[in-house]
């Protein structure tokens, strides 16, 4: 075991997941270097099994050595930890909806979109995951978003950056559920460009024909059809 | 006493997420309405107020909705940051250690807890959440010493964060004692746990909001799994 504790920051994390990219975008928001450590979940490291033994899952931010696990929470220890704080809105009110929030797309958002892509196409089950995924994202437009420009107002935050990296993931749900997000959430869409224009997000957002692909490869992988 | 007519709560008395809501209402000195909602027949203000999730808690304050149990916590702390205890800690890594067990009680034993008594269909599965709950507080035993590190509560000296989250479901853990014939939080088993529970139910905030009438709680199960056989 190392005695000496590595300085600075650095991220366990795996270039496609929704939840790592949370942590690039607030990182880079935040003008931070970090040390990228990608991870092979296959064939988990020492490192990441030390730093997150309760769940063995990345993200994980170390800090001088200390781990913080979990998105939401190290996206708003790195908005705590290096002051001033500029990702969450000041106001408490507007913290709490943009925490709720947060925590409707974490419990709704990955897991609906994960069973879109692994139920069989045209099973019941899985035209529920569709009808489920509509209802998420129109309920983040309609709820979350209204008419604003940005989840958080006027200017990006953490809201945004929360929901962002699932954007990717729209064409891959798109054609597995044969539906079309800017059809059913036009505002959503005009958010989503209007986030890729921002360089942290463009810099850290995987191209959605990578995703496909990856999610194709896990298909194989699980032996779905 | 701050607050007064500008905090209500919409909660369920049993409700673990509402009773840790209350606990940290009283711990910061507010005073509140609370409105017991029946979950058979939710009201318009309930409904109105958390129209994504139609669940408790909710806080009203000054008419404005805030839902989601944690959300509602670290909002109270924060707005009356003056008054009473600090729910949550300063520093922000301990901040972030506190948020972490917060979420790993009400994902590991917050899911234990609903199959112990509202989703399992036979005894069988009741005792498999059984033992996923006696995992998740064997790993809490651990995490008590490292949040606490030797004093009384996760929060150390008082009650914190972590603290109230678990509380909250003491009222129903010794429901489920009465139903399994043993201490869920078994003192030979997680012994520092054991004495965490003991001394948290004696706690000022906690009197009154966490159940100590089994009998009562087991009726009310009866209530609340009536309601949500006819929710299909």
């Amino acid at each position: 075991m190392a005695g000496e504790k590595k300085q600075g920051l650095q991220l366990l994390d795996f270039w496609v997941s929704p939840f790592g990219q949370r942590c690039r975008i607030a990182l880079a928001e935040k003008g931070l270097p970090y040390e990228y450590l990608e991870q092979d979940l296959g064939n988990k490291s020492e490192l990441l099994l030390r730093s997150n033994p309760i769940h063995k899952k990345i993200p994980v931010l170390l800090h001088d050595g200390r781990p913080v696990c979990e998105s939401l929470i190290i996206v708003q220890y790195i908005d705590e930890a290096f002051a001033p704080a500029s990702l969450l809105p000041s106001d408490p009110y507007a913290r709490a909806q943009a925490r709720f929030w947060a925590d409707y797309v974490d419990k709704k958002l990955y897991d609906c979109g994960t069973r879109l892509w692994k139920l069989k196409a045209g099973e019941p089950a899985q035209a529920q995951a569709r009808k489920e995924m509509i209802e998420i994202l129109k309920t983040l437009e309609e709820g979350a978003l209204g008419d604003k420009e940005f989840f958080d107002g006027d200017a990006f935050g953490f809201l945004d950056l929360v929901v962002v990296p699932f954007t990717s993931w729209f064409l891959t749900y798109e054609r597995h559920g044969e539906f079309s997000v800017e059809k059913e959430c036009p505002r959503i869409t005009a958010w989503a460009k209007r986030c890729g224009e921002r360089e942290s997000v463009a810099k850290t957002l995987s191209p959605p024909e990578k995703v496909y692909e990856f999610v194709g490869a896990m298909k194989k992988r699980f032996g779905i059809e | 006493m701050a607050g007064g007519s500008d905090l209500k709560v919409l909660g369920v008395w049993t409700s673990p997420f509402v009773i840790r809501v209350r606990i940290v209402l009283n711990l910061k000195g507010l005073a509140y309405e609370y409105i017991e909602e029946d979950l058979g027949n939710k009201s318009e203000l309930l409904l109105g107020s958390n129209p994504v999730n139609k669940s408790v808690p909710v806080l009203l304050h000054g008419g404005r909705p805030i839902n989601e149990s944690q959300v509602i916590i670290q909002y109270i702390d924060e707005v009356w940051a003056g008054s009473g205890p600090s729910i949550l800690p300063s520093d922000p890594y301990e901040r972030a250690v506190a948020r972490f067990w917060a979420a790993y009680v009400d994902e590991k034993v917050g899911s234990a807890w609903t199959g112990m008594l509202f989703r399992c269909k036979n005894e069988e599965e009741r005792a498999a959440a059984v033992a996923r709950a006696g995992e998740a507080l064997d790993t809490l035993e651990g995490a008590l010493v490292e949040c606490g590190k030797g004093k009384p509560f996760f929060g150390g000296d008082g009650v914190g964060f972590v603290d109230v989250v678990l509380g909250g479901y003491l009222g129903w853990f010794a429901a489920i004692d009465r139903i399994i014939g043993r201490k869920l939080i078994d003192p030979a088993r997680t012994p520092l746990l054991a004495a965490w529970a003991e001394r948290f139910r004696a706690a000022d905030a906690a009197k009154g909001v966490v159940p100590d009438d089994v009998d009562k709680v087991l009726a009310f199960l009866q209530t609340l799994l009536a309601i949500g056989s006819m929710k299909k």
